[in-house]
């Protein structure tokens, strides 16, 4: 059984179909993300969980059971808001004991759950303060109490670590991850930053204008973006997207990118089928699955000029011009170079990437 | 620069000049008011004479002046509160749904609101009033009030209501509220001294107002304070200063004591919400 489902969800503000027929199933305990650009819908998905949107159609399960006519109070759920939304007129304490007060739950009870949560998070020293005297991840920690304190059936996310600067960013990221597998709670966490959310999910949905693009597990997504968005959208360098047209000539299958050709004949029995002759296909290949040579000694290899070196400690990103075209490339190597340098780039044809044009799905 | 300093000199005294006119033509009828009720002889001018208790005394034994006291408690009482509650739950709706001519609906009921209360309402009013056989009963004064001071207090408590983000509801929300209880629970005390400031403002201005009581009650002893005070002249007309003056002070006293209690506990200075 799943934890939460999604079956065919539509939720329309007025014109706009913020979510567009959607179905996804969430696995117990797991730490399942959706992810994409401003307004994909992601926060409409995680509010219709919570019950503050109802769906226009479709059926929404948690725990198997159907929630849509549910209220939220009787859904059980513990959401962190993107501003934490701690109630200003209330201290640390009163914040976190809120879910268990509503429910009229003993005093006794109250106060023990209410201290150990804060041990656990260790915020027991702010219990008496209120949310405007303690700092932002100090807030986002007792909002997460909050959302904890109820043994909620999921735990909603919604840009839990966006408001806070990017050093404390990754401690509270790692710590959310910590608490989330240490109550086995399953979590829906919402992010615009593919980074964040590759670090802390255990599934990825990536989301474009209400759609699902697609469901993997980190690595599956990076290694098998199924269409040109999800290729675009996940890593940092994103991966290299360029238009060329395909040529099937005698013994040669061949890129024409019109400022380059590539030879792509080892893989040709892979696109053959596919792909007909001078068809304008996108091609895509992962900056860190180009190599940087000095010299024109490789066949198939492609001329370019250094246009931007940005040395970032373990790695180097380099952009190359090659005509007008630009290709990012990822190096490890510490190279030696320099804006205006001659350089040849050879591509590993076993990682390419090949998506059709018009939709842009996925042909290899 | 000898010449320039000589201008700003005088320039200047012409300035403290007018400030002290006009800070005499406010302060005099505050030391009067403090002054006069406690003078045997009162007169017009401030004149510091052997303090006596005489005035008061004598307005003690005045029955028609110490139950308008009650009354005007019973109308501005009732008036606030219901006017507090019924606007704060009108503005609740207000700020958080959203409906085709809202806005206008607003604007339409302020626009109103002001002219309901203003002289141009008077004869309408007074014709609603004898219709509605209230003429002459608490009821038809607190019906001006509240219709007159509603949209007023709806539309600056909606203000307040919409200067609370949503989230806070949201979260009380999922966090197993009732929407009520999220509203009592949270937004209520997050806007206490808005509401406070508003109840304060309507409880000043049914205290002070004179116009719909004199006009809706025909009976001495229905009048509240602003109406009964216009007893206390002689049958020439002349006013009985002392009686007068005495009543004045007692009058202003509840809303100077309120004033200051608020004050004391909510603060109307911006000092408070701020961090830091």
């Amino acid at each position: 059984m799943h934890d939460v489902a999604f079956e065919k969800v539509t939720k329309k503000f007025g014109k706009v179909v913020a979510v567009n027929n959607i179905s996804f199933q969430v696995n117990k305990g797991e730490l399942f993300t959706l992810l994409g650009p401003s307004g994909c819908g992601k926060t409409t998905t995680l509010r219709l969980i919570a019950g503050l949107e109802i769906p226009q159609s479709g059926n929404i399960y948690i725990k198997g059971k159907n929630v849509e006519k549910l209220l939220p109070k009787d859904r059980n759920i513990g959401m962190v808001f993107q501003n934490y939304a701690l109630f200003p007129h209330m201290n640390v304490f009163d914040n976190i004991a809120y879910p268990l007060k509503i429910r009229k739950q003993p005093q006794k009870e109250i106060i023990h759950k209410v201290t150990e949560i804060a041990k656990n998070l260790q915020t027991e020293e702010l219990l008496s303060r209120k949310p405007n005297q303690i700092s932002g991840g100090q807030q986002q920690r007792v909002a997460l109490g909050r959302a904890m304190v109820q043994e909620p059936n999921v735990f909603l996310f919604d840009e839990p670590l966006s408001n806070l600067d990017a050093k404390l960013r990754t401690e509270a990221r790692s710590f959310l991850k910590h608490i989330q597998k240490e109550m086995k709670t399953t979590a829906i966490y919402v992010t615009h930053d593919q980074k964040e959310a590759m670090a802390i999910s255990d599934r990825i949905a990536i989301l474009d204008k209400g759609v699902i693009m697609q469901i993997g597990t980190p690595k599956e997504v990076y290694k098998n973006p199924e269409n040109v968005f999800v290729a675009g959208f996940i890593g940092d360098p994103p991966m290299n997207l360029l238009d060329c047209s395909i040529k099937y000539n005698q013994n040669k299958t061949v890129l024409d990118f019109l400022q380059f050709k590539l030879d792509i004949s080892p893989i040709r029995d892979l696109v053959r089928e596919k792909v007909n002759n001078e068809e304008v296909i996108v091609f895509g290949i992962r900056p860190e699955d180009i190599t940087v040579e000095y010299k024109d000694i490789s066949p198939n290899s492609i001329k370019g000029e250094v246009f931007v070196v940005e040395r970032l400690g373990p790695e180097t990103i380099i952009h190359v011009k090659i005509g007008d075209l630009i290709l990012i490339v990822r190096d490890f190597s510490e190279p030696n170079i320099n804006m205006g340098d001659t350089i040849w780039l050879k591509i590993d044809l076993n990682s390419v990437h090949i998506y059709k044009k018009e939709d842009g799905k996925i042909i290899i | 620069m000898m010449f320039k300093q000589r201008t700003n000199l005088w320039n200047n005294f012409w300035i403290y000049l007018i400030l002290f006119t006009l800070f005499l033509f406010f302060v005099l009828p505050m030391i009067w008011l403090v002054v006069a009720p406690f003078s045997s002889k009162a007169s017009l001018a401030v004149k510091i004479t052997l303090p006596s208790l005489n005035n008061f005394r004598e307005l003690f034994k005045n029955k028609i002046a110490m139950l308008a006291f009650k009354n005007s408690f019973i109308i501005s009482f009732s008036s606030t509160v219901i006017v507090a509650i019924t606007s704060m739950l009108a503005a609740y709706a207000l700020s958080r749904t959203n409906f085709k001519w809202r806005s206008t609906l607003l604007y339409a009921l302020l626009l109103f609101s002001t002219v309901v209360t203003g002289i141009a309402a008077m004869v309408p009013l007074f014709v609603l009033n004898l219709r509605l056989g209230l003429i002459d009963s608490y009821l038809s004064v607190i019906f001006v009030f509240i219709g007159g001071f509603l949209p007023v207090s709806i539309f600056i408590i909606k203000d307040f209501f919409d200067a609370i983000p949503k989230d806070y509801e949201e979260a009380a929300i999922v966090a197993g509220s009732t929407p009520s209880q999220g509203f009592f629970r949270i937004i209520l005390p997050l806007s206490q001294q808005g509401m406070v400031v508003i109840a304060l403002y309507i409880f000043m201005n049914t205290w002070g107002s004179f116009l719909m009581p004199f006009i809706l009650l025909r009976s001495v002893n229905k009048y509240p304070v602003s109406v009964a005070i216009y007893t206390f002249f002689t049958q020439e007309g002349l006013p009985l200063l002392g009686l007068l003056s005495a009543y004045s002070l007692l009058y202003s006293l509840p809303v100077i004591v309120l004033y200051i209690i608020i004050n004391r506990k909510f603060g109307f200075g911006f000092h408070g919400g701020l961090k830091g």
